[in-house]
């Protein structure tokens, strides 16, 4: 994660829906998501292109890029925010509704995790009712497999209307078969008749009433049932968003805005305000997600074993959770340590070895005692001990954090901790930042997005800097293995130094 | 520390009467069907989000060391409330 010209300055504010196409034949293919179900992995097996691989969630940051050919054709895929919903109440949110709606895609691939496959269905029916081209794709079959839960792919695709394709993507299966019936939709070949959701008869009424007004507007620019009912729904960000898109101000215009008059009237007849309509649509998202995966999907025992429940409680047990979570940071950070040391040695004896023949190489060159100094024994050397004695516990820390992630026991430590950080108005989440602050705190505040709440995210960000970072607890430890003389201080490293320098 | 019946709801909604069942007083292993959300704003929000809507089963998993949050089995997902917002919604046996 480095300080790039493209993640600093100017360059890291998000370029929003800016896709830059080489040849106009190139498709332009959109990957959305719930958080956690390897949508960067098919990203990354498709495009080749590595970037950062989710080590811990939310780390997506703007629309990530890559290009990809499949049977001689070219596509951009556009890896978007990990959201739960469409509906814009996070920043996440917003960035993955504009880049669907206004974006222009060829086709929305929505990616789901075949083990939890009703939570998905959720922003799969709300992209089917803004684009009509999706194709769903149901990602970790292997592990639903393994945990018994049967998907029936075809029932699936029969009740969505729409191309389903099941992959498991860290294998690299079903990708091709993903591409192939992304090449058939974006080429029309296949057609989406995507299965849309009724609200209840009033709500349909108030649409029916609006949506020929705003037809006639937009032409087939956006799907006119989808802009009816967010015209009932007033969202201020969606507003902006839209009469730019559009360039003109829909809610300005005199029919429609007459017609929206009439039919929130008509739904406040029927006692729905604006808030209940809110509720309406999202209850009759979730229940149609249900109605579709209710003759689709087969849990052998439920994706909530018996297995899962009896480790949980030893992980959250009111006696052994804290002090398990304890034994498990202590651990990480003694393999780290430990392991450190030797990679930490042999860095320092190479680089300064290097530095040696550096400052021969200056003395044979005739060069001034002050820049030898400034040069070998100023940048240099800084240089050589900042890579030795970072670097190999980054190495070991990060993957170790990586495997805990995998095994899901992160957000077991946020649940335990959760009432302790709320005394302090933060959250459990805020654990695992810190956590990862123990690594690098540029690591931990990035994680830092994690956190939902503004407020908690911003003591989170700044809190994080006062972890001490492996770089500084490391040193100190060094020195007492060595057997040398020992000083714990936070500065290890610069007082470090100076003894170094003391020896030559 | 369970919250007493009579509590003001912090965030707004109205007060549950007494006799109000709400989510927060289902013990361990209970089983609980959702009646109606009391929260309001970017909470009821995110409820109805991870399924909450009328109707929904929910069975009460763990509580954490300290005794809040208190993990559900919410729609297959595991999800964990802090009481704050679990004593919004109000809830029946089943």
């Amino acid at each position: 994660m480095g300080l790039t010209a493209n993640s600093t300055g100017s360059g890291a504010v998000d370029r929003g829906l800016h896709i830059e196409k080489t040849s106009p034949d190139e498709r332009v293919i959109a990957l959305a998501g719930n958080p956690n179900v390897g949508k960067s992995t098919v990203f990354n097996e498709l495009t080749g292109l590595n970037q950062h691989t989710g080590n811990w969630p939310g780390k997506t940051v703007t629309n990530a890029q890559g290009r990809c050919t499949h049977n001689r054709i070219p596509y951009i895929l556009v890896d978007i925010p990990g959201t739960y919903s469409l509906m814009a109440h996070s920043a996440e949110e917003e960035v993955a509704r504009d880049f669907i709606c206004f974006g222009e895609p060829d086709a929305v691939v929505v990616v789901c995790d075949a083990t939890c496959l009703e939570r998905n269905m959720n922003l799969v029916l709300q992209t089917m009712e803004i684009t009509s081209r999706v194709v769903v794709c149901v990602n970790l079959m292997d592990e639903a497999k393994r945990k018994g839960i049967r998907v029936n792919l075809e029932q699936l695709s029969d009740n969505l209307g729409v191309p389903v394709v099941g992959a498991s993507a860290r294998s690299g299966k079903g990708l091709q078969e993903l591409m192939d019936e992304v090449e058939a939709v974006t080429a029309g070949r296949r057609e989406c008749r995507p299965s849309r959701i009724r609200y209840l008869p009033v709500v349909e009424e108030a649409i029916r009433r609006l949506e020929p007004a705003v037809s006639a507007r937009l032409g087939d620019r956006l799907n006119s049932r989808w802009v009816s009912l967010q015209l009932l729904d007033c969202e201020e960000t969606l507003k902006e968003t839209m009469t730019e898109y559009l360039g003109l101000s829909l809610w300005n215009d005199p029919v429609i805005a007459e017609k929206i008059k009439q039919a929130k009237t008509s739904l406040l007849e029927h006692d729905i305000s604006e808030d209940r309509l809110k509720d309406i649509v999202v209850s009759c998202v979730i229940l149609r997600a249900e109605e579709v995966c209710m003759d689709a999907v087969a849990c052998g025992q439920g994706g909530y074993s018996r297995w899962d429940r009896k480790i949980d409680r030893v992980l959250t047990n009111k006696w052994v959770g804290i002090p398990l979570m304890l034994l498990l940071l202590v651990v990480v950070f003694w393999i780290t340590i430990t392991g450190a040391n030797y990679p930490s040695e042999l860095l320092t004896g190479g680089l300064f070895w290097v530095g040696d023949r550096l400052s021969d190489f200056l003395g044979w060159a005739g060069a001034p005692a002050w820049l030898q100094g400034a040069l070998v024994d100023g940048v240099y050397r800084v240089l050589a001990w900042v890579v030795a004695v970072m670097l190999p516990p980054m190495a070991i820390f990060f993957p170790l954090f990586t495997l805990l992630e995998d095994s899901g026991y992160l957000p077991r430590i946020a649940f335990n901790l959760d009432k302790y950080f709320k005394k302090a108005c933060a959250c459990g989440k805020h654990a695992l930042t810190m956590c990862m602050g123990f690594g690098c705190n540029a690591a931990g505040i990035v994680g830092c997005r994690i956190i939902d709440s503004p407020r908690e995210r911003l003591i989170a960000t700044i809190t994080n800097n006062f972890v001490p970072c492996n770089g500084r607890f490391a040193p100190p430890y060094k020195r007492q293995q060595n057997g040398r003389r020992i000083r714990l201080s936070p500065y290890g490293h610069v007082r470090g130094k100076s003894e170094n320098w003391r020896r030559h | 520390m369970r919250p007493s019946a009579k509590q003001p709801v912090p965030g707004g909604g109205f007060c549950p009467l007494p006799q109000e069942l709400t989510l927060d007083r289902i013990h361990q292993g209970e089983m609980a069907r959702v009646r109606a959300l009391n929260s309001t704003g970017s909470m009821r929000r995110r409820l109805l989000d991870i399924g909450l809507v009328e109707g929904t089963n929910v069975e009460c998993l763990q509580r954490s060391p300290a005794g809040d949050p208190v993990a559900y089995l919410i729609r297959g997902a595991v999800i964990a409330l802090r009481a704050e917002d679990s004593s919004n919604i109000l809830v029946e046996y089943c």
